[in-house]
């Protein structure tokens, strides 16, 4: 609290980024603990979590005011104008303090309060069960076990307690093999496919440099090949480009030598490296933010971006690791550098294809907390919680939950959730309200005692699922481990508006056909449900009556109940056409929303009149 | 000419066909005068076979052969029956790009039959004399001749706008196609204005295409009109009547917008040619926009370009998206929108009249007029209002669908005039039709049926240049029309959109370039499968069937009887 000097401002202007005039709300800036508050002339509220914020910038002045431009990490972007410099100022200040944390201690998720009691907020940690999970796997089995080797983090400390290693390869093996590896992240289970009894395993790059050798390592990985029955050898991908892995050899790091190790079969794959991708986001998003932007320009940056060349990458790193599964039955070992980036995608991704439970709410759920949570994916510095390394942070995660978002449109019946889920869940990953991504990993997060003093993020997006649902889902569309193949030609990798401009609201349809269906099949599972309800109170009462009729009227007041509790249920569906269209009603679309529509003319004033045609705005000015 | 003439080779026998996203079949080929068959018979020649291929000849854009003449080479298909080992010496394949962008390959054996084939197929598509056109042909039994031709009269078009002012008439001044040979016979003008003055008017403007009405707003009773360029020359010539014309649709005090769909600079160097703009001088009341839209060759290049970036799989992303960028196609959908947002908001927003031109005025400024009145006016967005809207604003005023469509993406042929002006037009719908899911009662597949329609048609619908045309070769006497088999109501129902429901506002929609989109369902429509997308869609409909109140009341009709009487129902179990 120690940094809010101003509470509160007015007669503050918030504008709109995209107008080219000086179109604005007018309205009261209020600044708390936690949040940022707009509330407009009519009464319309922008709240801003601090932790959202990225950056924070003050503009030159100007006649009307100081200008104050706000970036979040959702994307979204306000630009405010303070009256008064001094204020301006205070807030700029007071944001800046408050929008850099320099101990989780601080982060909101230690305040949040959602008020639930302890039990609840017990049963909310052990919502996801990782253990449950592997079970579901299948694992363990004859050829794999639970290792205790990480029990107390003493061989990997970014690794979970509990792992999943061949039954054949002892504890020498594993702490042979954690030496030869970056950060002691040896090779472990990530994913089982028990049809195909190949498996998906995860590590980092291996300490060879020129010519370094370790045979536990090669153990190490002769066991993850042996206990595939199905198949003899095994494919490494690495999912660096070749050169940076090269690079990596000058440094005592690398690569796995095809001739030191038996029966592997080794790919590249080319996934850039996070200042890469960071980079990457950032020139997308100057780019996506340009006024007045012209079709090629958005194409070209678009492609200069590389943006799209990226998430291709990471989707075809996935579609191979597919492939070698489900195709050749042979098990796959993932890794990257250290192998909590790339690696995270590629697995993750590579399960949800071939898996339809990650395809359901609560399953993709699972994912995340394994793939991404559990294995150390460092949410903490990629998503720059506290205030810390600004070239740690990278769009890692944003990606993943972009690639599936493309797997959506390309299956619109595979997924139990829809776009507002993924928007959600990456609302959330850098909100730092719930426990869940806090920290980089497990160790840390128990050390926080987070399950003690925050709240789990899922049992509050399971409670709301049906904002979450795909209506058009359709769990016979993909059963048990279904594959799903998806077409990864360019062409097929959009823009994600609704991502990147998820708060400009005049970029999007005006009328959501989402919305409309989800309702829809929410009355027609309603009306269904009424029926069978209705069905049954007929068989119930045809029962009744002819009991009744047997017993000639003794309990004649026994069926009356019945009728006069159908009446009620029976007029549920009378309010359902109304609703009905009031979910057709669109919003209001208005010149003023859209591009082309700062159009003033005023015929009274004297010529000459001079129209421009600036990115295909049409504006008159006289 | 006879059709025979041009069929060298009527039938080949054992032609594989193959297409993208298809298994391969094998058949007889026949050919005849319009269209290409292959029917395969599996079970042996007593069977009837079934019919895999059925195609219009005048579909074709270009043919390509290539022949193989490899005595050693066995086919890996042949098994070793004497006929197959008879045709293994040689054989040639022919890839079919069709002007709807499918692509089909035919391999034939024997090369002489497939040189024969190919320049059958090339000499029939090539056949340029409409008379001679395949809807001249086409007798369906389900449909009669004269229906669907006269569905959507101007008059009654021009009583609705009657009965709310009384400023317009409708003039026959063009009724024998002397005053202006590319407008039909009647046309909408300002009520003051008479016959000898429209004549006087249309000398004045290129082709004769003097200022008519295009759309009355009835909101606020402002005007869209459309023209041809004025001649002014370089001499800066004037004409009474044409000023005389403008100014009457303009009240005291009044002003109109003029939109010239060219660049300033384009519409000032028409001056040297004859042609020019409307001088400040002597249109004091209209302020003139220039809003420059692409037409002709370079419109048509960025189609090509498009349709082969599309076709090329392969390409790596940063390739696609400056391969998208270059042809430059979403920017003219973006300019296209843009400035018929443009008009519409003129009269909508700022309740002033407006006359939209070019130079020719049958080609961007039909794209303009149009899509405005689509944003503006409810009643165009039904599945008859934009047919309507298509037989008044494209086919009647002279878009020359003949010229304009001769020719698709894959032509080799030296481009004379076309150019894919209706198909940006049906673009920008369809960009409208996903910003405003609910607000057009017909769905995409329309939209890809008159694309298919305005290049190769069983149907007279989109025949010519312009009526006069229409006249001469008695297309509305000959030819049945496409109206008239879309709206039969078994084949209506595919083109409806089952979350339609009435929406009377203005719908604006966002031109920026992350909102504009390309179209996939048309320009991949061939190139990949759509599959998942299709049964998405299915099910959205069943969910929309399911959610219909009729339905709902015959479910709860069943119940509320059976509840109603449960004495009767016992009675009859019993």
């Amino acid at each position: 609290m120690e940094h809010i000097r101003t509470t509160k401002v007015e007669q503050v202007k918030l504008l709109d980024r995209f107008s080219t005039s000086n179109k604005s709300l007018m309205g009261t800036l209020y600044l708390t603990a936690t949040h940022l508050l707009f509330i407009d002339s009519s009464q319309r509220e922008t709240w801003i979590l601090h932790h959202h914020i990225a950056a924070v910038e003050k503009l030159p002045l100007t006649t009307s005011g100081c200008p104050l431009v706000i970036q979040c990490k959702n994307f979204r972007i306000v630009h405010f104008v303070v009256p008064r410099e001094r204020d301006c100022h205070d807030i700029y200040n007071s944001l800046l303090q408050l929008s850099r944390t320099a101990k989780y201690e601080e982060l909101y998720a230690f305040s949040y309060n959602p008020k639930q009691n302890e039990s609840e907020q017990v049963k909310g940690w052990q919502l996801i069960d990782l253990a449950e999970e592997y079970k579901r796997m299948g694992v363990p089995n004859a050829n794999w076990q639970l290792s205790d080797a990480n029990r107390d983090y003493k061989i990997c400390e970014t690794y979970p307690r509990e792992l999943y290693v061949p039954r054949t390869a002892s504890k020498p093996i594993i702490v042979g093999s954690s030496k030869f590896r970056s950060k002691g992240r040896f090779p472990v289970l990530s994913y089982y496919h028990k049809n195909k009894e190949a498996a998906i395993c995860r590590c980092s790059q291996p300490l060879s440099g020129f010519s370094a050798r370790c045979l536990e390592d090669e153990h190490m990985l002769q066991a993850i090949s042996k206990a595939n029955p199905s198949n003899r050898y095994m494919y490494v991908m690495d999912t660096r480009p070749k050169l940076n892995a090269m690079a990596n050899r000058a440094a005592g790091k690398g690569y796995e030598n095809e001739d030191n190790y038996s029966n592997i079969r080794f790919q590249f794959v080319g996934i850039e490296n996070i200042h890469v991708m960071r980079s990457s986001l950032q020139k997308l998003l100057e780019v996506s933010g340009t006024k007045g932007l012209s079709v090629n320009d958005f194409l070209s940056g678009l492609e200069n971006s590389g943006w799209l060349r990226h998430i291709k990458a990471v989707l075809d790193a996935a579609v191979f690791l597919v492939k070698a599964i489900a195709v050749e039955s042979a098990s796959v070992l993932v890794h990257c550098s250290d192998g909590w980036d790339r690696t995270s995608q590629v697995c993750s991704l590579g399960a949800l294809l071939l898996d339809s439970y990650y395809r359901t709410i609560k399953g993709f759920m699972v994912l995340i907390e394994k793939d991404w949570i559990s294995f150390g994916h460092k949410f903490s510095d990629r998503c720059c919680q506290l205030d810390g390394d600004p070239k740690e942070v990278s769009p890692v995660f944003t990606q993943f939950l972009e690639s599936v978002w493309n797997l959506t449109e390309q299956f619109p019946q595979a997924f139990e959730y829809n776009e507002a889920f993924l928007l959600q869940i990456h609302e959330h990953v850098h909100s730092c309200q719930f426990g869940n991504f806090l920290g980089n990993c497990q160790k840390e997060r128990e050390e926080l005692k987070l399950k003690e003093k925050t709240y789990s993020l899922w049992p509050f997006l399971l409670d709301e699922q049906k904002k979450y649902r795909n209506p058009l889902y359709n769990a016979n569309f993909s059963p048990e481990l279904t594959l799903l193949e998806p077409n990864t030609v360019s062409f097929n990798f959009k823009f994600w508006r609704n991502m990147y401009h998820q708060f400009d609201r005049s970029m999007h349809p005006r009328q959501c056909v989402f919305n409309l269906i989800m309702n829809m099949s929410e009355q027609n599972k309603q009306l269904e449900e009424d029926i069978k309800e209705l069905e049954a109170k007929i068989k119930q009462r045809n029962g009744q009556s002819s009991a009744v009729l047997v017993k000639e009227h003794q309990q004649s007041a026994h069926p009356a109940p019945v009728a006069l509790k159908t009446p009620p249920s029976f007029q549920k569906e009378q309010p359902l056409i109304p609703v009905n269209d009031a979910v057709r009603t669109i919003e209001g679309s208005n010149t003023a929303d859209n591009r082309y529509s700062e159009f003033v003319a005023e015929f009274s004033k004297a010529e000459p009149a001079v129209v421009s045609l600036e990115y295909g705005v049409a504006r008159m000015t006289c | 000419m006879e059709f025979a003439e041009l069929i060298k080779t009527a039938t080949v026998e054992s032609v594989l066909l193959s297409c993208v996203g298809l298994p391969a079949v094998k058949g007889t080929l026949c050919i005849t005068s319009h269209h290409l068959l292959l029917s395969s018979c599996p079970g042996g020649d007593s069977q009837p076979g079934t019919v895999e291929l059925w195609l219009l000849i005048r579909n074709v854009d270009a043919v390509e052969k290539r022949v193989q003449n490899l005595g050693w080479y066995q086919p890996p298909r042949t098994n070793g029956s004497p006929r197959d080992t008879r045709l293994a010496g040689s054989s040639g394949t022919i890839t079919l790009r069709c002007k709807d962008l499918k692509v089909l390959q035919l391999e034939i054996p024997g090369m002489e039959e497939c040189l024969n084939i190919a320049s059958s197929i090339e000499a029939l598509s090539s056949v340029d004399s409409v008379m001679m056109m395949y809807p001249f042909f086409y007798r369906p039994q389900s449909l009669k001749l004269e229906e669907g031709w006269n569905l959507f009269p101007l008059e009654q078009y021009f009583q609705q706008i009657a009965s709310q002012t009384s400023r317009w008439r409708l003039s026959d001044v063009n009724r024998d196609f002397t005053t202006c040979p590319t407008y039909p016979p009647a046309v909408i003008v300002p009520a003051a204005v008479d016959d000898d003055a429209l004549r006087k008017a249309a000398r004045f403007r290129q082709g004769g295409r003097f200022p008519v009405l295009s759309y009355y707003h009835p909101k606020n009773g402002t005007v869209m009109l459309r023209s041809s360029q004025p001649l002014t020359g370089p001499n800066r010539k004037r004409c009474r009547e044409d000023e005389m014309l403008l100014g009457t649709v303009l009240d005291e005090g009044e002003r109109g917008f003029i939109i010239d769909t060219r660049s300033a600079q384009a519409a000032k160097q028409a001056r040297m040619t004859g042609g020019g703009t409307e001088p400040k001088s002597s249109y004091p009341r209209w302020r003139r926009l220039h809003r420059p839209l692409e037409r002709g060759r370079p419109l048509q290049e960025s189609f090509i370009k498009l349709v082969e970036a599309c076709n090329d799989t392969s390409i790596n992303m940063d390739r696609w998206l400056s391969r998208l960028e270059s042809c430059r196609w979403l920017s003219h959908v973006k300019a296209a929108l843009s400035t018929a947002c443009l008009a519409a908001q003129c009269m909508d927003r700022e309740e002033a009249s407006v006359l939209v031109h070019g130079a020719e005025g049958t080609d961007t400024t039909l794209l303009v007029t149009a899509l405005a009145q689509v944003i503006l006016d409810p009643s165009c967005r039904t599945l008859v209002g934009f047919q309507g809207l298509l037989e008044r604003e494209w086919i009647e005023a002279g878009h020359p669908f003949h010229l304009r469509c001769a020719r698709s993406a894959y032509s080799h042929a030296r481009l004379k005039q076309e150019a894919p002006l209706f198909l940006l037009f049906l673009d920008c719908v369809w960009q409208l039709s996903r910003q405003f899911p609910f607000s057009l009662e017909f769905g995409e597949h329309l939209l890809l049926t008159l694309f298919d329609n305005a290049y190769a048609s069983d149907y007279g619908t989109f025949l010519c240049n312009n009526e006069k045309e229409r006249c001469l070769c008695k297309v509305k006497e000959t030819t049945h029309s496409l109206w008239a088999w879309l709206n039969q109501p078994g084949e209506k129902k595919k083109y409806l959109n089952p979350l339609y429901s009435h929406n009377a506002l203005v719908i604006w929609p966002s031109v920026e370039p992350q909102s504009i989109q390309l179209w996939q369902g048309l320009f991949f429509r061939w190139i990949r499968s759509s599959q998942y997308l299709d049964e998405a869609w299915a099910e959205i409909e069943r969910l929309v069937e399911g959610n219909k109140p009729p339905v709902k009341e015959s479910a709860g009709n069943r119940l509320s009887q059976s509840l109603s009487d449960p004495a009767a129902r016992t009675e009859n179990e019993r």
